[in-house]
């Protein structure tokens, strides 16, 4: 929000030397590679493909919403009701499943929910002219709060038999069908943002809404596509989340979106809009899976996890600033 | 005819005071008011530095973890040394709580990261400190010194004391906001940057203070929130900043900056802990609170939009961007 302040310098695609060895996704996979060392080194139990498998869960279910949530951000948007969309559409499938729906009939239902909630967020944001933020911080006490009204303190624990797939089963070996969804939606929404038509418009909207619109690029549309896909994802994360779970409760997922937007951010998008990548996000979630999944190997509790990620967070964004400048100082002198 | 925003949600403060009063009179009754005032004093302290910051063009996310971190480390130097004094631990409340705030403010002034990002960070880091600080254990009451709990509870002319924190908070950031420099300063910063520079003001410092300020003021009410809920652990507020920006967003501070008023924020404060209050009383489920907190955002969001006029310098564009 400072920076708005300066007309901003689009970095994406100008050559210059060691271009590759300075990408945000190169030094996040060095990153990746220590941090893998590192947990391989401090405990022995780690190297094991049924301890890796394991270690997916804890990146998954969030990295399928980050895959939407970061061409939103790219766009300029936010969305902070995606954890709040997860309960609203659990809570749906419970009553669903209570009423005798099929396991494939709750997907559905959990889809549709997502898309409308999307559908609402991008509604207000496109039609009033609010800023995001604001409007799902709404919608993340409107969502949650409607799951609270149907659930009280009361829980949904009966699911059909089949349902228990999406979060526990396995499709080959110790390929989870939780991973196997991630690895196909990055390499969907990879396609989609880098190597077609609607991926750069959405670049486009997110450095310059007012020339994209000039240029004959449908803005309010794109938006809300793309809060539509995000409340979808959310759906999808919620299926995974209630199958692996097998209950759900108002209290589901909560803090899931500030993992989800660091997520995004760890993965090199600009917070401001205007640019980021797929592969950025991907290496971003096995970062913050393997730094969950270690430091729980070495029994630190979650919440000191949580210290980790958010040092993090800061660290690799305001590292690469700081060392610019120190290094503009030294070059003037 | 325009009414003022302000005197608009003070009446549907009112009305729906009089309304929940029509179902249950005791509600309004001057006792019941102290009492709703003083539950929401916190509230209305946090949502008022709050303020200055996003009177700045940024956020801060990191005012519950603050007042959590804050209440753990003053509540733990109560259990060890009772005998210190409490204006000295409040002194030590509000020094704990610049700092959280300077932190926050120096990323964002020197580090120039975006301030959402900056405190979606620290809003982790402070909550997990204070885990380690406490040890994962939470500090009860019974190690809590008398003077400690007795504090914001002095009754002083009728009130007790915590409430007379906010009312002085209110007369304060009126002051500061409408009579300083500095108060300009945060809205020139946030109206409009560029100009800000044009006329001398040193715009990252200005939102530097604004998190300062936003910061010892949540670290102040970690001591009161510690006191008034007579314990101290890692949860303690959690959840709050949303709460706070509800508050300030409903009382019509802008989020995109350089709008708002203290009298709208202590209203919108108010409001919210009206409608907190208020469901037990007319018989509703307090599972509804949390949605309908949820709609009055967005019910007070929309209604700024619809009022708010355009800017000028966008005039031009608004047919093409309303297809």
């Amino acid at each position: 929000m400072t920076d708005a302040i300066l007309p901003r310098v689009i970095p994406d695609r100008i050559p210059t030397r060691f271009a590759f060895w300075r990408r945000w996704e190169t030094i996040l996979f060095g990153v990746a590679v220590l941090i893998f060392a590192f947990d391989a080194v401090s405990s022995p139990h780690f190297l094991n493909p049924y301890t890796l498998s394991d270690a997916t869960y804890n990146f998954t279910e969030k990295a399928i919403i980050a895959f939407a949530m970061a061409p939103l951000i790219i766009a300029g948007e936010i969305d902070l009701s995606v954890a709040s969309i997860i309960a609203l559409s659990s809570t749906a499938m419970g009553a669903a499943a209570v009423a005798g729906a099929s396991p494939a009939l709750l997907v559905l239902v959990a889809l549709a929910v997502g898309a409308v909630a999307g559908a609402f967020n991008g509604f207000i944001v496109t039609h009033f002219r609010v800023p995001s933020i604001v409007v799902t911080i709404g919608t993340m006490s409107l969502y949650r709060g409607i799951a609270y009204v149907v659930l009280g303190d009361q829980a949904y624990r009966s699911y059909p038999p089949g349902f228990d797939y999406f979060g526990q089963g396995y499709v080959w070996w110790v390929i989870s069908f939780e991973f196997a969804l991630f690895l196909v939606l990055a390499v969907v929404f990879g396609v989609v943002l880098h190597l077609t038509v609607f991926g750069r418009q959405i670049y486009a909207i997110g450095n310059n809404p007012i020339a994209a619109q000039f240029s004959g690029i449908r803005v309010d549309r794109i938006r809300r596509i793309l809060f539509v896909l995000t409340g979808v994802m959310s759906g999808v994360a919620s299926v995974l989340l209630t199958s692996r779970i097998a209950s759900t409760r108002p209290t589901i997922a909560s803090g899931f979106e500030l993992d989800v937007v660091t997520m995004a951010v760890l993965g090199g998008v600009n917070i401001l809009g205007g640019s980021g990548t797929i592969p950025g996000v991907v290496i971003a979630a096995f970062v913050m899976g393997l730094v969950t999944f270690g430091l729980g190997l070495l029994n630190v509790p979650g919440i000191v996890q949580s210290v980790v990620i958010g040092t993090l967070l800061i660290s690799v964004i305001a590292l690469p600033i700081v060392v610019r400048r120190v290094a503009a100082r030294w070059s003037k002198r | 005819m325009r009414l003022n925003r302000d005197v608009l949600l003070g009446l549907i403060v009112l009305a729906m005071l009089l309304g929940v009063a029509s179902i249950s009179p005791a509600f309004i009754a001057p006792g019941n008011l102290a009492t709703l005032f003083n539950d929401n004093a916190m509230l209305i302290m946090v949502a008022l530095g709050q303020m200055c910051v996003i009177l700045t063009k940024c956020i801060d996310l990191s005012v519950g973890a603050n007042i959590a971190f804050t209440g753990v480390i003053v509540a733990l130097i109560n259990a060890h040394a009772p005998a210190l004094p409490i204006p000295l631990l409040m002194l030590i409340a509000a020094g704990i709580g610049l700092a959280l705030g300077a932190f926050n403010g120096a990323l964002v002034w020197l580090a120039r990261i975006p301030p959402i990002v900056v405190t979606l960070g620290t809003l982790s880091i402070y909550r997990g400190l204070a885990f380690i600080a406490s040890g994962g254990t939470s500090i009860v009451s019974k190690q809590m010194s008398h003077a400690f709990v007795a504090w914001p509870r002095l009754p002083i002319a009728g009130l007790p004391l915590m409430s007379w924190f906010a009312i002085v908070a209110v007369a304060l950031f009126a002051l500061l906001l409408n009579y300083t420099r500095l108060g300009r300063a945060f809205f020139a910063v946030g109206g409009n940057p560029v100009a800000a520079v044009y006329t001398g003001i040193d715009v990252g410092r200005t939102q530097f203070i604004a998190f300062c300020v936003s910061g010892t003021v949540a670290g102040f009410c970690g001591y009161l929130w510690a006191s008034r809920y007579t314990i101290a652990y890692v949860d303690l507020a959690g959840g709050f900043e949303l709460d706070v920006i509800a508050a300030c967003v409903i009382g019509g501070v802008s989020i995109s900056g350089g709008s708002g008023t203290v009298f709208g924020t202590l209203l919108g404060a108010l409001f919210f802990g009206i409608v907190k209050n208020a469901l037990p009383v007319i018989h509703v489920s307090p599972f509804w609170q949390l949605a309908i907190s949820g709609a009055a955002i967005l019910g007070a969001v929309v209604i700024n939009a619809v009022r708010e006029n355009r800017r000028p310098g966008r005039l031009i564009l608004k047919e093409a961007v309303a297809t």
